[in-house]
């Protein structure tokens, strides 16, 4: 373990941690374009110079590893020089088009000028002109003028997805990052090459001029892609409406976790957020009887209260979905299984298997399956699972079934079954956040808030149980499942409150063996594992 | 000046000087025959001694860098890779060996490899170079015939196979390790070092890269041995070299010198500066190097001595010129070859030697600006010292050296518009 000193304070660091990220841990930020911790080492953009003890030469921090009574220093008059000469190599050429750029706002060319640069420019001759706006596959955008070629994208591809679209060609001030002929870039992963990238060279298509980066709210949450959990920053534009065509969700970017997904999110996920303000969000309460015209809940949930009055537990099935969090998954167990005694499950087969990879993708496109089994949302003893309650629903004997979200026409059920099972049914209702073939059959029609809208904790595929937050308010009149089941259940009745997410953590931690001792403040932002194993037993 | 001696150049002249029967009729291959019989380590410690110095640029010590290969290296092959990629403008030596001595540089390379323990060796050829290529595809197989190169070489169980790899046209890969990536079918970026090459070199394996010229020494060395040869240069320099002359001299071409041997003897040997003219300027040692003033020629032609003189020895590329030459227009030639050949990987670089250039350029259209010649020098001065590989630095030669040493041919650039040396000349510019 090496022990080395950097601008007079001591510090000691595994072997083979370089200067930069030594200097990190003693907050000192040595500034870098082409070293990534996620990438191999390339010493391209030299601005990491550092001075060290006994050495004529400045050396470069990413390259050179922490040796024990190394004595280094970040800020002397001659790295400080060198710094700013090397600032300015990079932006001779750079076509400082910041008022239309994406990156600004979150450029490192910006942010290292003011820190590092600050020189008078002196670079009167012609810049080098280079290819623009060159689409490089479905989601990401080239502009090579303001590319400084510190091949962290190439390496991206062929160190991470070892997919190899990208390269660097031709030589000297000409070089250019490209696609290798025949190449597109459209690997499942090809968005992270944006957030890698440190300059406005590679941005995004889905976000590219949508919002100024510094009108956005950054809120931490969890991908509900798949049963990954990979932890993820919505970014969200209210404040500046009109430049988004009402799409409060901007983007989202991953956000590190040594243990889920490093620094990485799956295109998959990236730009799944489009459900958030889709068009076919579900805004209001409806009923089938008076053509779906939106309604309020005061005056929806007595109909509905009154009409499951009229069924006997057995002749009642909830399909709840994995893609609630833990908190409402455990609220719809007592209201469901505890207090009205239905059937229950959450399991609906995929109508083909999910697409997944030996890296971060898993087949189960659901963020909380691992939840509900472990909540024990599946069914009881004498309980119908979910072929049960639609068979059962063909043949009468079960007479209301509620489905949270789930479309089971477009499921891997047989369709015409399910058809016939949900037309014989006297009450179907529907509880989601968009409209589908099933919610455009039900009786009743409850609209609910998607994830971005409430908080709560996911259970990913390993058992890690990850908190989200809220990043905006849910739409319409959508409220979060777990408050539709609160006042369900007062309006059949039951004296229960509502309660904050927190509270109802604390509760399921107390109930089910799997989260018990945890709680929010003990998940903090990067989750803990369940004792999975001591559940499952 | 030393004894004449050829070490290099004795059979250019030869009728045929290229063939194995020339070759052979002329003592050839007789190096190797005792090299063969000879501890592999004796040849290493006879190389050292004889202080034979890198010449493809460096000018780092042969017989030390032979000696960096690891004894023990986990079942890895070691690797000899000769470098003849000559690219340094100015130089032609290694193309002048090729071909009109081709059996000498096979020689050398099968002592060389004999010496480290190579079994496989691989000649990375600068692509421009063909008639060099054939020749040396040609000698291989005459050499293999006589049993002097593949398997069982004079019986000795010492095998060696060698393979040809043509270049495809950029300076870059001449630097030893950019050479490497070439060769192993990847963009020709120099590498961070350490590793060095004899420990991680050709395909992750010990290696030992060697100028075409430093090999072709080595049979001389082993032939005639450590003193005799490291006596014909300075103390810490021994033997020939080939000195490639170009420029306003009578007789440009290759010269065989001692590097003892002073540059104004140099000249001389080339015949002296065109008839009616006189000299203003020498590049001694390939484009990279400083430029020296007339007056300044009286150093010796050794690695140490043109250090001595504020420049290098490099790879001997001596480029003379006359007082017909504008300093302007030569920078803006160099300058142009920097920008087109920077590989790119490293900022400094790949960004200041554009902007040089095109700051040179403009000088040189007559829309200069007084601050312009400290600027270049500034730059130049920021990135030295920052980059990869020695490219950089190489540059950074000529930008500093041309501009301190002829500073009033600038300034009158700038404040006339035109040249005083050439006056009226329009220089004919263009893009890289």
């Amino acid at each position: 373990m090496p022990t080395l000193t950097i601008d007079g304070r001591e510090i000691t660091v595994e072997p083979g941690c370089n200067l930069i990220e030594a200097a990190r841990r003693l907050g000192i930020e040595v500034p870098h374009y082409c070293y990534h911790p996620a990438l191999s080492v390339v010493g391209q953009c030299r601005l990491c110079m550092v001075e060290l003890e006994g050495q004529g030469k400045l050396q470069i921090g990413c390259y050179t590893r922490a040796a024990d009574g190394m004595v280094v220093h970040t800020r002397t008059p001659k790295v400080l020089e060198t710094r700013q000469a090397i600032m300015e190599f990079h932006l001779i050429n750079h076509p400082l088009d910041c008022p239309v750029c994406d990156q600004s706002g979150e450029c490192w060319l910006q942010i290292y000028y003011m820190q590092h640069g600050l020189y008078e420019p002196r670079m009167v001759e012609d810049k080098v002109h280079k290819p623009k706006a060159v689409p490089l596959g479905p989601h990401v955008i080239l502009d090579a003028e303001r590319c400084i070629l510190c091949s962290r994208c190439t390496r991206f591809c062929d160190e991470v997805t070892g997919t190899g679209e990208l390269g660097i060609f031709n030589r000297g001030d000409h070089s250019e990052i490209g696609l290798f002929p025949g190449r597109v870039l459209d690997n499942p992963y090809s968005g992270n090459v944006v957030d890698i990238c440190p300059v406005g060279a590679l941005t995004d298509r889905d976000f590219r001029f949508r919002v100024r980066v510094w009108y956005l709210d950054r809120t931490r949450s969890v991908c509900p892609g798949c049963s990954r959990g990979c932890n993820i920053e919505i970014h969200t534009n209210t404040r500046r409406p009109h430049q988004s065509k009402a799409q409060r969700v901007a983007r989202l970017k991953p956000r590190f976790n040594a243990e889920v997904n490093r620094w990485w999110l799956c295109d998959e996920g990236r730009y799944g957020h489009g459900l958030i303000d889709a068009p076919d969000r579900l805004l209001d309460p409806a009923l089938r009887e008076d053509g779906y015209r939106p309604r309020r809940w005061e005056e929806t949930l007595p109909v509905l209260a009154e009409r499951l009055r009229g069924y006997r537990p057995e002749e009642c099935g909830a399909l709840l979905s994995p893609r609630l969090p833990n908190e409402e998954l455990y609220l719809a167990r007592r209201l469901f299984v505890d207090t009205l005694g239905w059937h229950s499950d959450f399991r609906v087969p995929p109508r083909a298997p999910g697409y997944e990879d030996d890296f971060l993708i898993r087949a189960d496109k659901n963020p909380n399956t691992r939840g509900a089994e472990l909540i024990g949302l599946g069914p009881g003893p004498d309980r119908l699972d979910t072929a049960g309650m639609l068979e059962a629903a063909r043949t009468g004997r079960l007479r209301c079934l509620w489905v949270f979200g789930h479309d089971l026409l477009d499921s891997g059920l047989p369709a015409a079954e399910v058809q016939a099972a949900l037309e014989a049914l006297d009450c179907l209702v529907f509880q989601g956040t968009n409209a589908n073939r099933t919610s455009r059959l039900a009786h009743l029609v409850l609209p609910s808030a998607t994830y971005a809208e409430k908080e709560g904790t996911f259970t990913n595929f390993e058992g890690r149980i990850q908190r989200f937050w809220r990043a905006v308010p849910p739409l319409g009149q959508s409220l979060p499942d777990g408050e539709i089941l609160v006042r369900v259940a007062r309006a059949l009745g039951q004296e229960w409150g509502s309660r904050s997410s927190e509270e109802l953590f604390r509760e399921l931690a107390g109930a089910v063996p799997a989260f018990a001792g945890l709680t929010y403040r003990e998940l903090g932002e990067q989750g803990r594992l369940a004792a999975v194993e001591a559940a499952l037993q | 000046m030393a004894a004449r001696e050829r070490l290099l150049t004795r059979n250019f002249d030869l009728p045929d000087s290229h063939r194995l029967e020339t070759y052979h009729r002329n003592g050839g291959y007789e190096a190797l025959r005792k090299a063969l019989a000879m501890a592999p380590a004796a040849i290493t410690e006879e190389v050292r001694r004889a202080n034979l110095r890198g010449l493809g640029g460096a000018g780092f010590g042969t017989g030390m860098k032979w000696g960096f290969v690891p004894k023990v290296t986990g079942g890895k092959p070691v690797y000899l890779v000769v470098n003849a990629d000559e690219g340094e403008p100015g130089t032609f030596k290694d193309r002048h060996l090729l071909e009109r001595a081709p059996h000498l540089v096979l020689e050398g390379m099968a002592i060389t490899a004999f010496a480290v323990g190579a079994r496989r060796a691989f000649v990375y050829i600068r692509g421009e170079y063909v008639r060099p290529y054939r020749t040396l595809a040609a000698a291989i197989e005459e050499a293999a015939r006589a049993n002097l190169l593949g398997p069982d070489i004079l019986g000795s169980g010492f095998d060696l196979e060698i393979t040809l790899h043509r270049g495809a046209g950029a300076y870059i890969c001449g630097e030893e390790t950019g050479l490497l990536e070439s060769l192993e079918g990847k963009k020709g970026w120099p590498r961070l070092k350490p590793p060095f090459p004899a420990v991680v070199g050709a395909f992750g394996c010990p290696t030992v890269i060697n100028n075409v010229e430093t090999l072709a020494l080595v049979p001389p060395i082993i032939a005639r041995g450590a003193e005799w040869f490291a006596g014909l240069g300075t103390n810490t320099q021994g033997g020939t070299r080939i000195y490639s002359v170009s420029g306003h001299v009578r007789r440009p071409g290759p010269y065989e010198l001692p590097v003892s041997a002073t540059l104004r003897e140099l000249i001389e040997e080339a015949g002296g500066v065109r008839d009616g003219h006189r000299l203003k300027a020498v590049v001694p040692g390939g484009s990279s190097a400083a430029i020296l003033r007339a007056e300044e020629i009286d150093c010796t032609l050794d690695v140490d001595g043109l250090k001595a003189a504020g420049s290098m020895a490099g790879s001997a590329g001596v480029v003379v010129m006359d007082e017909t030459t504008c300093i302007v227009e030569a920078l803006y030639v160099v300058a142009r070859f920097y920008a087109h050949e920077s590989c790119g990987q490293c900022t400094p670089c790949r960004e200041s030697t554009g902007w040089i250039y095109r700051v040179v350029g403009r000088i040189l259209q007559g829309k200069g600006r007084p601050e312009d010649p400290d600027q270049i020098l500034d730059i130049a001065r920021k990135g030295l010292g920052t980059t990869i590989c020695a490219f950089y630095d190489g540059a950074v030669g000529p930008y500093l050296s041309y501009i301190e040493k002829f500073r009033p041919e600038f300034d009158h650039h700038i404040r006339t518009g035109g040249c005083d040396v050439q006056p009226g000349r329009v220089p004919v510019l263009t893009g890289h």
